[in-house]
C-alpha cells in the first residue's frame, strides 16, 4: 500500500473515533459480544432451568432481571438469546460477505460476458420476495438454526454482490492493477491481492449495516413462530414470550425489548460512522 | 421511457418465472402431507383428495399444469378452505392489506419528508439532531416491540385506543398504522434529508436565493422536487418491506389481511395458497419497483437511461 | 409545519377517543346478539367433512338432528324427532319425526333427508374423517370401506316421510347420546345436489345464501378471518323458545387478543384464557371466569416400536417420574386433575380402578431392570404441535425426566399438519396428544387403541384389550359393559402405549348477562337455550 491511502485510513479511523455516537455504539457491541462469548461461565443459572414453583417474578436478588411463566431466569434467557441473535446476524453477514464480494469481484473484473450472465442471475434473484423464500425455507426444512442463517446469508449477498462489482469494476481501471496485469500476475492472484483489499471500504460499511437488518428478520421469523424454538431462546422469541405476558410481567418485554433496540442502535451508529469516515462528502450525522 | 419500461419488463418477465419455478418445487418437497387431520384419512379416500389437488400426476406434469392455470389466473383450490380457490382467498385479504400499506406509507411520508426537510434546512443543529435520532429510534424499535408497546400503552394503560379489528370500531386503523409505518417514516426522514443538502449545495438553488425569493419557494417549488429523489426511488423497495411488515403487524392486531393469510397458510401448509400468494406478491413487488422507477425517472430525467 | 402534524394527530386521537362509550356487549342486550369468541376460522360447513370444535359450535346452530344435546348434560331431548321406540333387545330404534320440522326454505324434513345424509357420511369417495360414528349402524362400516356398495343394506331405512328405522350391530346405550352429533344431522339434498353429486368436494353449498339448513339459526354473512354471522331461523320448529336474534363467531386464534377483546366489552364468551391470566382472573374475576371440567385426557403417545419403548418398563418408568400435581398446580392452573385413567373418571357413573403415581425411585429403579447392562438411555425427541401451552408442557416434562431419570430429551415442535402426519406414519418417539369424547362413554376413549385403528398411531396392540372391547360391545347391560371396560383400562395403564397426564378442563370467560348457560362434559351450549339479560 503506498503512503497515500494510509494517511487516508488514519483520517478515517479519526474521524470515526471522534463521532461520539458511534463510539458509544461500539462500546456496546463488544460490551455484548463479550458477554455472548462468556456466557456459559458467567450465567447466573442453567438455561433450561425451570423453578415451576416460583413462576414469574419481578426483579429480585436471586433473579436480576426477574422471570418468566416458568420460573427461567430472565438473564440467564437474555444471555443465551443474545448469543444465538448475534451468531445469527454476523454468520449470516459472513456467508452473504463471503459469496457476494466473490461474485461481485468476479463480475467485475472480468467484464463482458461473463458479468452480463452474472449481473443477470443476480437481477432474477432480486426479484425474489425474499421475506417469502425465507418463509418457504423454514416452512419445508424446519427450524434448523444453521439452515436459518445460511438461507438469510444466501438471500443478503445480492446487493452486496452490486457494491463490489461497482468498486472492483472502478479500481480495475486503476494503474496499479494494469501494471499487475502486465507483469503476468494471475488474474486470480489480482482479484485476491489486489481488488478485494481496495474495495472493501463500502462493503465493511455495507456489512455493518446488513447485521442488524438480519437480526431483524430472525426476530421477526421467532416472533411469528417460524423461527428460533424454545427452550432455546433469541430475542425475537423472548420478545414474543414478553408481548404475551406484557400486562402482568412488563419486565418480560421491557428488558429484551432495551436489549435488542440498544444493539440495533449501535450497530446503525457504528455502520453510520464508519460511512461518513470513509465518505467525507455526507458529513456528520 | 418507453425503452425503460420495456427493459424493465424483460428484467420481470424471468424473474416472476424464476420466482412460480422455485416456489412450486419448494413446496412440493416439503414434508407433512396435506390432508392429515386429528382422525387419520383411509387410503382410499387419500386416493380421491389427491385427484381433486392433482397430486398424482408426476412431478413436471404438475408443474406444467401448475404454470398453464397461472397464467389464466387461476391458482387452484385451497387446501385450508376447501371449497374457496386462492384466487378468492387473495381477492378477499389483498383490499385489507392494500389499504393498511397505503395508511402507513402516506403516514411515512408525511412525517418523514417533512422531518426531512426540517433537518436539512439546518444541518448540525438541533433542528437536525432531533428528527435524525428520533428517526434512528423508528428504525430500532420494530414493529415487534412498538405494536405490544403501543397496544399497551394506548390501548390498554390509557385505554385511548382500540386494539383490535380493522373498520369495526372508530380509530382502530390508527395503531396498526404506526405500527407499520414508523420504520419507513424513519427510512424517509433520512433519505429525504440527504437528499435535500445535496439538492440545497448546488448551484441554481444559490441563484434563486440571490433573486430574492423566499425560502418557502426556494425549498418547495425548486429543491423539493429533486431532493425527493431518494425517496421516490425508495418506494418501491418499501413495498418489499410493507409487505414482509404486514405480516407482523395484522398479525398482532388480528387483521383478517393478506398477510395474516399468508403466515396461516405457511402454518397450516396450505400448499396452493403459499404458492399462489408468492407468486402474487412477486408481481406486485415488480409492479412497484416498476412504477417507483418511471416515478423517479419522470422526476429527474438523469435516471432514463439507467 | 411539523407542528401541525402533531396538533392534528392529537386531534384525531381525542375525537376518537370520544366516539362510543357504550360498548358493543352492551348494545347487544337489547339486539339480543351473542358475541362468541370461536377460535380459529373454520374450514368449512359441511357436516360430513369437518373435525374441528369451531366447526362444531356453528353447526349447532344451524343444523338439528334426531336429538338435541341437554343443556345442562343430562339425557339427550327430542329435536327433529319428536318420540321414539328402542327394541327390547335395544338392537332397533324407530324414530317419529314431527310434522313442524322444515328447512329454513319451507321444504319438509323428512326420513329420507336423513337416510340420504347418512349415505353420504358414509360414502367412501367423500372422505369424511368421522364415519366410524356410524360404525354400529348394521352393514355401516361395511359400507364405508368399500365391500359392499348397495346403501339400501345399511340398516337405516326411512319408512314413510316421517318415521326412520336404526337397526344396530349391538346395543349401545350412548347411540342416542351419539345422535346429536353433527356428523349425523341431516343436510338439504337439492342444494347439494344443485352444486354437484354426493361426493363432491368443495363445492360452495355452504356459503351464505346457498345454505339450507334446519336448526334454529340460519347463516348470515361469513367474513373469513373476521367474522361469522348466523340469524333466528323464523322456521324452526321451536323458534319461540330462541331469545337470540343473531350470533356473531368471531375467529380470533390469538388467546391476548380474545382476552382484550373480551376486556372490550366486544365478546360475551371466549374459547380460552391465556394461562398467565387463569391465576389473576380468579382472584380478580371469579365471576366470569369459568373452569368447567371437560371430558377429555391430556396424554403422551408413545411409539412402541421404538427401541427403548418397546419394553414396558422404559415407559412405566417415564410414567412414574412425571410429577402431574405440579404440572397442574403450576404448568397448566386450570384446575385440571392428574390423570389415573385413560377414560376421563365420572365418580357417579364410570370410575375405572387405575392409578398413576408419582415415584421417582421406583422408576429409576425400574429403568435400571430394563437397561440392566446398557448405558443410558439416549436422547429422543418430544414432538408437539406449536402452542404455548404445550411448550410450557413440554418443557416441564422434559426437565422432570431430566431430574428424576437423567434422560436427555430434545423438544421439537411443528405446526399441526406435520405434527399430525408424523404420528400417523409412525416417525415419532413421543408425542404429546389430546382427546375429547364425542359422546360421553369410555368407548370413544377405549376404542382408539384397538389394534390398527386409525387413531391409535403407537403401534401397539394387544388382543387381550381387542377381545374385551368386543365383549364390552355385545354386554347386555351398561354395567357389564363397564366391567369389560374397567379390565380393559387395567391393561392399558399397565402397558402405557400411552400415557396420560391430565383430565381437561374447559377454561374460557363468560360475560354475566348470558343466561341459559350450564355447563357440561361435553362444553355443549345449544343456542337455542341462550339468551342475554341483565
Amino acid at each position: 500500500m503506498n503512503t497515500s491511502s494510509s494517511s487516508l485510513t488514519k483520517k478515517a479511523f479519526e474521524r470515526l473515533f471522534s463521532n461520539k455516537l458511534s463510539l458509544f455504539g461500539g462500546i456496546y457491541i463488544l460490551l455484548l459480544i463479550t458477554l455472548a462469548i462468556i456466557t456459559p461461565l458467567i450465567a447466573p443459572y442453567d438455561y433450561a432451568y425451570q423453578d415451576l414453583s416460583l413462576g414469574p417474578v419481578g426483579p429480585t436478588t436471586d433473579h436480576l432481571l426477574g422471570t418468566d411463566t416458568l420460573g427461567r431466569d430472565l438473564l440467564t434467557r437474555m444471555l443465551y438469546g443474545s448469543r444465538i441473535s448475534l451468531m445469527v446476524g454476523f454468520l449470516a453477514t459472513m456467508v452473504a460477505l463471503v459469496i457476494g464480494v466473490l461474485w461481485g469481484a468476479i463480475a467485475g473484473f472480468l467484464g463482458g460476458r461473463v458479468d452480463a450472465i452474472m449481473m443477470r442471475i443476480v437481477d432474477i434473484l432480486y426479484g425474489i420476495p425474499f421475506i417469502i423464500l425465507i418463509i418457504l425455507l423454514m416452512v419445508i426444512f424446519g427450524r434448523n438454526l444453521v439452515l436459518l442463517f445460511m438461507a438469510i446469508g444466501a438471500v443478503e449477498w445480492l446487493t452486496m454482490s452490486r457494491i463490489v462489482r461497482s468498486q472492483v469494476m472502478s479500481l480495475s481501471q486503476q494503474e496499479f492493477v494494469l501494471a499487475a496485469e502486465a507483469m503476468g500476475v494471475s488474474k486470480k492472484d489480482i482479484i485476491s491481492r489486489h481488488l478485494i483489499p481496495n474495495a472493501i471500504g463500502p462493503v465493511i460499511v455495507y456489512a455493518t449495516l446488513t447485521v442488524p437488518q438480519i437480526m431483524l428478520l430472525e426476530a421477526f421469523l421467532s416472533f411469528l413462530g417460524l423461527g428460533v424454538q424454545a427452550p432455546m431462546s433469541s430475542w425475537g422469541l423472548l420478545i414474543r414470550d414478553g408481548a404475551v405476558s406484557m400486562e402482568e410481567y412488563w419486565w418480560l418485554l421491557v428488558f429484551p425489548s432495551l436489549a435488542f433496540s440498544l444493539t440495533l442502535f449501535s450497530l446503525n451508529f457504528i455502520g453510520d460512522g464508519l460511512r461518513d469516515a470513509l465518505d467525507p462528502r455526507t458529513g456528520p450525522n | 421511457m418507453i425503452s425503460l419500461i420495456l427493459r424493465r419488463l424483460a428484467t420481470a418477465i424471468p424473474v416472476l418465472l424464476a420466482v412460480i419455478t422455485l416456489t412450486f418445487f419448494m413446496v412440493h418437497s416439503a414434508p407433512g402431507g396435506p390432508f392429515d387431520e386429528e382422525k387419520a384419512v383411509s387410503p382410499e379416500v387419500l386416493i380421491k383428495l389427491n385427484e381433486r389437488y392433482n397430486l398424482n400426476e408426476p412431478l413436471m406434469v404438475q408443474y406444467f399444469d401448475y404454470l398453464g392455470n397461472v397464467l389464466q389466473g387461476d391458482f387452484g383450490p385451497s387446501f385450508r378452505y376447501p371449497s374457496r380457490s386462492v384466487t378468492e382467498l387473495i381477492s378477499i385479504g389483498l383490499p385489507i392489506t392494500f389499504e393498511l400499506a397505503l395508511y402507513a406509507i402516506l403516514f411515512a411520508l408525511m412525517l418523514g419528508i417533512i422531518a426531512g426537510v426540517v433537518s436539512s434546512l439546518r444541518p448540525n443543529t438541533a433542528y437536525d439532531y432531533i428528527p435524525m435520532t428520533v428517526a434512528m429510534a423508528g428504525i430500532c424499535i420494530p414493529s415487534i416491540i412498538l405494536g405490544p408497546s403501543l397496544t399497551l400503552i394506548f390501548g390498554i394503560w390509557l385505554n385511548w385506543l382500540p386494539v383490535t379489528g380493522w373498520g369495526d370500531i372508530p380509530g382502530d386503523k390508527i395503531l396498526p398504522t404506526i405500527t407499520l409505518g414508523t420504520a419507513y417514516a424513519a427510512y424517509c426522514a433520512r433519505l429525504t434529508r440527504g437528499g435535500m443538502l445535496e439538492i440545497l449545495n448546488q448551484d441554481f438553488i444559490r441563484t434563486a436565493r440571490a433573486k430574492g425569493l423566499s425560502e418557502f419557494r426556494v425549498v418547495v417549488v425548486h429543491a423539493l422536487r429533486g431532493g425527493l429523489t431518494p425517496v421516490i426511488a425508495f418506494l418501491g423497495p418499501a413495498m418489499a418491506g410493507l409487505l414482509a411488515g404486514s405480516f407482523v403487524v395484522e398479525t398482532i392486531f388480528g387483521i383478517p389481511g393478506l398477510g395474516r393469510f399468508y403466515v396461516e397458510a405457511a402454518f397450516n401448509r396450505d400448499y396452493t395458497m403459499i404458492l399462489g400468494t408468492s407468486i402474487f406478491f412477486s408481481c406486485l413487488i415488480i409492479a412497484f419497483n416498476l412504477l417507483s422507477d418511471l416515478v423517479a425517472a419522470s422526476l429527474n430525467p438523469r435516471l432514463r437511461d439507467q | 409545519m411539523k407542528q401541525i402534524n402533531i396538533v392534528s394527530l392529537f386531534l384525531v386521537l381525542i375525537l376518537s377517543a370520544c366516539g362510543g362509550t357504550e360498548s358493543k356487549v352492551d348494545s347487544a342486550l337489547e339486539e339480543q346478539i351473542l358475541y362468541f369468541g370461536n377460535g380459529t376460522e373454520p374450514k368449512d360447513l359441511d357436516p360430513h367433512t369437518v373435525t374441528g370444535v369451531p366447526e362444531s359450535h356453528i353447526l349447532m346452530a344451524l343444523l338439528e338432528g334426531l336429538v338435541i344435546r341437554h343443556p345442562e348434560g343430562l339425557d339427550p331431548l327430542p329435536g327433529v324427532a319428536s318420540s321414539w321406540d328402542i327394541s327390547e333387545d335395544g338392537k332397533t330404534y324407530t324414530f317419529n319425526l314431527r310434522d313442524t320440522a322444515v328447512w329454513s326454505n319451507g321444504d319438509p324434513v323428512t326420513a329420507s333427508d336423513f337416510v340420504w345424509a347418512w349415505e353420504r357420511m358414509l360414502t367412501p369417495s367423500l372422505g369424511s374423517k368421522y364415519p366410524d360414528m356410524l360404525y354400529d349402524v348394521v352393514n355401516a362400516e361395511e359400507f364405508n370401506i368399500g365391500v359392499i356398495t348397495d346403501f339400501t343394506k345399511v340398516g337405516v331405512k326411512a319408512l314413510s316421510s316421517k318415521q326412520l328405522l336404526v337397526k344396530l350391530n349391538n346395543p349401545a346405550p350412548y347411540f342416542l347420546g351419539l345422535l346429536a352429533h353433527y356428523t349425523t344431522r341431516p343436510v338439504h339434498r337439492p342444494t347439494i345436489e344443485k352444486f354437484g353429486e354426493i361426493d363432491t368436494l368443495g363445492s360452495p353449498w355452504t356459503r351464505p345464501g346457498n345454505f339450507i339448513g334446519n336448526g334454529p339459526f340460519t347463516l348470515k354473512e361469513w367474513q373469513l378471518n373476521k367474522v361469522l354471522k348466523v340469524k333466528k331461523n323464523s322456521l324452526y320448529w321451536n323458534a319461540e323458545q330462541v331469545k337470540l336474534n343473531e350470533i356473531h363467531f368471531f375467529p380470533v386464534d390469538n388467546a391476548t387478543r380474545e382476552d382484550l377483546m373480551f376486556r372490550n366489552g366486544l365478546l360475551h364468551v371466549t374459547s380460552t384464557v391465556p394461562l398467565e391470566k387463569v391465576p389473576v382472573y380468579s382472584k380478580k374475576y371469579p365471576d366470569l371466569l369459568h373452569i368447567d371440567p371437560y371430558y377429555g385426557t391430556y396424554y403422551l403417545r408413545v411409539n412402541v416400536n421404538k427401541e427403548p419403548f418397546d419394553n414396558k418398563l422404559v415407559r412405566k418408568a417415564l410414567s412414574l417420574s412425571i410429577n402431574r400435581q405440579e404440572i397442574v398446580e403450576n404448568v397448566s392452573k386450570g384446575g385440571q386433575i392428574p390423570a389415573f385413567s385413560f377414560t376421563p373418571p365420572d365418580p357417579n357413573s364410570y370410575y375405572p380402578p387405575t392409578s398413576l403415581e408419582f415415584n421417582p425411585e421406583l422408576a429409576r429403579s425400574l429403568l435400571d431392570e430394563a437397561r440392566l447392562s446398557k448405558e443410558k438411555v439416549p436422547t429422543f425427541e418430544l414432538l408437539y404441535n406449536t402452542s404455548e401451552g404445550h411448550q410450557k408442557l413440554a418443557q416441564a416434562i422434559q426437565q422432570m425426566w431430566k431430574e428424576n431419570l437423567n434422560i436427555d430429551v430434545q423438544l421439537t415442535n411443528t405446526d399441526w399438519k406435520v405434527y399430525l402426519s408424523r404420528q400417523s406414519i409412525g416417525d415419532y418417539s413421543i408425542a404429546r396428544a389430546g382427546w375429547i369424547g364425542d359422546y360421553v362413554d369410555p368407548k370413544t376413549f377405549l376404542d382408539m387403541m384397538v389394534t390398527g385403528r386409525g387413531n391409535n398411531q403407537t403401534g401397539w396392540s394387544n388382543s387381550e384389550y381387542d377381545r374385551l372391547l368386543v365383549k364390552a360391545a355385545q354386554s347386555p347391560s351398561q354395567e357389564e359393559r363397564f366391567k369389560n371396560f374397567y379390565k380393559a383400562e387395567e391393561i392399558l395403564i399397565d402397558e402405557l402405549p400411552i400415557i396420560p397426564i391430565y383430565t381437561y378442563t374447559r377454561i374460557y370467560m363468560l360475560n354475566q348477562d348470558v343466561k341459559g348457560w350450564a355447563p357440561n362434559l361435553l362444553d355443549t351450549h345449544p343456542f337455542q337455550f341462550v339468551y342475554l339479560e341483565r
